[in-house]
């Protein structure tokens, strides 16, 4: 493990090489095998800087690998290097857009290591910012895909009402993309005054934007052209590629961890359906995270109504010391699961970390998704398969 | 051999906790593949462990895959045991408790769950989606704790293709190889970049202390140079009223 060492002769060599390579699928246009298309790092259907390299035979994909590490930051390494209680501005920012939703589940594997259950209230605070985070990530994907596919009024409508929303978690929270709200044992602060009231309004507001998505996006026939039968991906693929959340469900395995898995997270007080298409291409996957996101506003509005009171913070000590073992917390975030597996020494930061993304290995699938689609689908399935870059880089 | 230790049998002072469905689902794997896991650890409530011979590696998956319908693959990765050379970070002495490891003293070797002996672990967690969503977390040894460099594990990939991405992190995190995967190539770093950073034996260069590399204080202190024209340095020490 030489980190300073000075690089040898063949060190050089293989660096020299490896750009080489890297600047030869730039230019290579046109060779017996197929021209060849760079996508990226930089461009709008990546949420980041992903890069993809796809071999074209005339307007189909023969090959499509994407290039990733941009955006690498080594959260796994980080958080060994922190207290517990820091990892949760860390992991903030994992997927910028989930904000509240990826401290979640790493409060929660604390929890279940330190033997803490969170108050009820708090419980209840939790899941209803999580559905909140959920709800504005999706609307974004909303208004997104319609710029995929050259619309750009959606984007507009999911801005405004967007709004509403992260400002709600903003006046909670104090923060609109990164929360850092969540604590072991609880979360930092109580609602402020008339925020339920004014939230029910907004989901009021989000039902209806709902319709207007479904009439304006969904509704339009060129949408349902450029995304009906594309990038089918059958369930089975799915499981053993593990693809989560909507679009697993989009491919018609019904399963809902916020229904399925027995978590001390609120949604089992909510009562709500899990979506599930049967068609697995591009349109089912749009249509779920709609409906998703009509779910999330009844769930959200159900827990407002029957908030329980009380504390918001169980007993924990100041200085908080996890004790030795090991624990796996997933939970259905915006963009599939997502999970921590903490390995404690007892110590007061954690021992290994190993986070599972939900972008990751919904990215995963790309290679073989890709195969043999045609250049403008790329961007629809792409965005339709919807990533964070932070999320797959971590 | 087979050792089931569960939790009664390590904390037999604990409420008495058990688990029937992970224990069901228990008997049910060693019933499968018995000659192969080499240790289980049942917690209750939560997880199920298992700790398998490395050489049934991608044997084990496929028939969980096949035969018991874990068909979910959550993730693969490792788990480097050595407690780190370098402790917590630069002030690691200064945080309260923290039990502060040395260059020195780098502290015993102490596996989790399962078991284990050996430094690096290689670890995937499978779920059946239909059977309650009940997972389960497959470790296996990977070295022989001597030799170090070349930790060697079959490929998952031919089984689990979303395997791919997760065994070449592994690979440039950890310097796993896997053998019969068919491109192991970095998939974050740069090509030639050199180590593997998830190690414990890599440092976080961001969080060392780098002595400063110009010449430090080229004048003295303010307050040492008053405190060196005064003798006394009780006086010194006090030193609002001189002033």
């Amino acid at each position: 493990m030489t980190v300073t060492a000075e690089p040898t002769d063949e060190d050089k060599a293989s660096y020299v090489a490896a750009k080489a390579a890297d600047a030869r699928v730039n230019v290579e246009l046109e060779t017996e095998e197929g021209m060849t298309l760079n996508i990226g790092p930089q461009h709008p259907a990546t949420h980041g800087t992903l890069r993809i390299v796809a071999k074209l035979d005339g307007e189909q994909v023969l090959w499509a690998e994407p290039i990733m590490g941009y955006m690498h930051r080594g959260y796994e390494k980080l958080v060994e290097m922190r207290t517990y209680p820091q990892v949760t501005t860390l992991v903030n920012r994992i997927d910028w857009l989930g904000s509240f939703a990826n401290e979640v589940p790493f409060i929660l594997a604390c929890e279940q290591l330190m033997e803490v259950e969170a108050p009820e209230r708090a419980q209840y605070i939790r899941t209803v910012l999580h559905e909140m985070g959920r709800m504005a990530h999706l609307v974004m994907f909303l208004g997104d895909m319609g710029v995929q596919i050259g619309a750009l009024t959606p984007m507009f409508y999911a801005m405004r009402d967007r709004e509403f929303l992260l400002n709600q978690i903003e006046s909670v929270t104090g923060g609109r993309f990164h929360p850092n709200f969540d604590r072991i044992g609880g979360v930092k602060d109580d609602l402020p005054a008339g925020w339920v009231d004014e939230t029910k309004r907004i989901m009021k507001k989000m039902a209806s934007f709902c319709d207007e998505m479904e009439d304006l996006l969904l509704g339009s026939e060129i949408f349902q052209q450029r995304t009906r039968g594309i990038g089918i991906i059958p369930a089975e693929l799915a499981q053993l590629y593990g693809l989560s959340g909507a679009n697993l469900r989009a491919s018609g395995v019904d399963w809902d961890l916020r229904r399925d898995l027995d978590s001390p997270m609120a949604w089992k007080h909510a009562d709500f359906k899990v979506i599930t298409h049967v068609d697995g291409d591009s349109f089912a996957r749009v249509w779920c995270r709609l409906q998703e996101v009509r779910e999330s506003a009844k769930i959200v509005t159900q827990l407002l109504d029957d908030l329980p009171a009380g504390p918001i913070m169980a007993k924990v000590p100041r200085i908080i010391k996890v004790p030795a073992g090991e624990a796996y917390v997933v939970t259905e975030n915006p963009l599939g699961q997502m999970g921590y597996y903490v390995i404690s020494k007892g110590d007061l930061g954690p021992f290994r970390v190993k986070i599972r993304t939900a972008s990751f290995s919904n990215m995963s699938i790309t290679p073989w998704l890709l195969r043999g689609v045609y250049v403008p689908d790329i961007v629809t399935i792409l965005g339709s398969l919807y990533f964070i870059l932070g999320d797959i880089d971590r | 051999m087979i050792r089931l230790s569960s939790a009664d049998t390590e904390a037999p002072d604990e409420a008495i906790e058990t688990d029937e469905r992970r224990e069901a689902q228990l008997a049910e794997i060693t019933e499968l593949v018995g000659d192969a896991v080499v240790e289980s650890h049942i917690d209750p409530g939560h997880e199920l462990y298992l700790r398998i011979a490395v050489d049934q590696w991608k044997s084990v998956h496929r028939r969980l895959r096949d035969d018991l319908g874990y068909k979910f693959f959550e993730f693969l990765s490792v788990i480097d045991w050595m407690p780190s050379p370098y402790g917590k970070s630069e002030d690691a002495t200064a945080d309260a408790g923290v039990s502060v490891t040395t260059i020195d003293d780098p502290g015993e070797m102490e596996q989790g769950y399962a078991g284990g002996d050996s430094r690096f672990q290689l670890f995937t967690r499978l779920v059946d989606i239909f059977a309650g969503s009940q997972g389960v977390v497959i470790k296996a040894d990977i070295t022989d704790p001597r030799d170090t460099d070349e930790p060697q594990a079959q490929s998952l990939i031919e089984v689990f293709p979303g395997a791919n991405w997760h065994e070449r992190e592994a690979f440039e995190m950890f310097g796993v190889r896997f053998t019969g995967h068919p491109y192991l190539q970095h998939l974050y770093l740069p090509g030639a970049f050199e180590g593997n950073p998830l190690r414990k034996d890599y440092p976080l260069l961001a969080r060392q202390v780098k002595p400063w590399p110009g010449i430090v204080d080229v004048e003295p202190m303010p307050e040492d140079d008053d405190s060196t024209d005064d003798d006394s340095t009780d006086d010194g020490a006090e030193g609002g009223d001189e002033s």
